[in-house]
């Protein structure tokens, strides 16, 4: 390329080529999200143990972010990551550890509903709600912004300021009950 | 409508909440312990907030609205976890097992 032609480069960038490139690049790793959400969730609900079963969950948790991020979302996709990869499933690791419900796992006959009943009635919710998707006309609005993350800092202590409020102390009383109800007996 | 165009329809995002939903669903009625039910439902919350995303971007005419709805879902979910984990530390502690069919002193 020649040097001095500095619009060679930059043409690349924003000719038409270019950009089909960059949307089929985004469909390939929407897909690769897609079925990695997919399969944890599988793992989540299929694994015989239960901290392979949290590690699908976590990998089912990482694929919902990468979703929310091509929701035009990037800040719950990162609160996504926090909260659920970073706290929730070390927390369910931290109850597997200390509760070990491997350890007397019971062998008599399953319920009733697990197995074929099970996957039967799970099959049928989905295929309804699938259906019901499907064949709804949604009415698309005008937008009346983009839904910037300073929008939602606003809109917290605005609008939503009441909520904000009332699940900060939801928060706060689910920290002092699990405390109190897990120290319970703690001394024998 | 190409397989690489899907991430831009809404029935795409509905559909995969609703498989998430029905996962959750059969890890809720198969699994034999408390933790196991625990994370089926975190599947389940996992795919309402997926559905609200959606309609939050295709749908709603303001999209902060969608986005603050899943933070205090995110919230809410946290706080059950936090709940849910040490009901079943205490349940270990009483009953020495965490096996659903072990928990019936309620029944009568």
């Amino acid at each position: 390329m020649n040097p001095t032609d500095a619009s060679g480069i930059i043409g690349f960038f924003t000719n038409d080529g270019f950009a089909g490139y960059a949307d089929a690049l985004a469909g390939i790793v929407f897909l690769i999200m897609l079925a990695t959400t997919i399969i944890g969730g599988i793992i989540a609900c299929n694994a015989e143990r239960l901290v392979r079963a949290v590690a699908g969950l976590a990998l089912c948790f990482i694929g919902v972010a990468a979703i929310y991020y091509y929701l035009n979302s990037p800040f719950v996709a990162m609160m996504q990551m926090l909260i659920y990869v970073g706290a929730v499933c070390v927390t369910i690791a931290f109850a597997i550890m200390l509760a070990a419900p491997e350890n007397n796992k019971k062998q008599g006959p399953p319920g009733p509903l697990s197995g074929p009943l099970g996957l039967v009635t799970a099959g049928l919710v989905t295929i309804g709600m699938i259906g019901l998707a499907v064949n709804t006309k949604f009415q698309a609005m005008p937008t009346v912004n983009m839904g910037e993350v300073k929008l939602i800092g606003a809109g917290l202590l605005t609008s939503y300021s009441m909520v904000f409020e009332l699940v900060s102390i939801v928060l706060l009383i689910a920290i002092i009950g699990s405390l109190v109800i897990a120290r319970h007996g703690r001394s024998k | 409508m190409s397989i690489l165009s899907l991430h831009n329809s809404l029935n795409t995002y509905l559909i995969l909440a609703a498989i998430l939903f029905g996962m959750g669903v059969y890890g809720l009625v198969t699994r034999r312990t408390l933790v196991g039910m625990l994370i089926a439902s975190e599947l389940i919350l996992a795919a309402a907030s997926i559905n609200f995303m959606a309609f939050n971007r295709f749908t709603a005419p303001d999209p902060t609205v969608g986005q603050i709805f899943t933070l205090f879902i995110m919230a809410i979910a946290a706080a059950e976890a936090a709940i849910g984990l040490s009901i079943t530390i205490a349940v270990y502690r009483n009953y020495k097992s965490v096996d659903t069919e072990d928990l019936v002193d309620l029944q009568g």
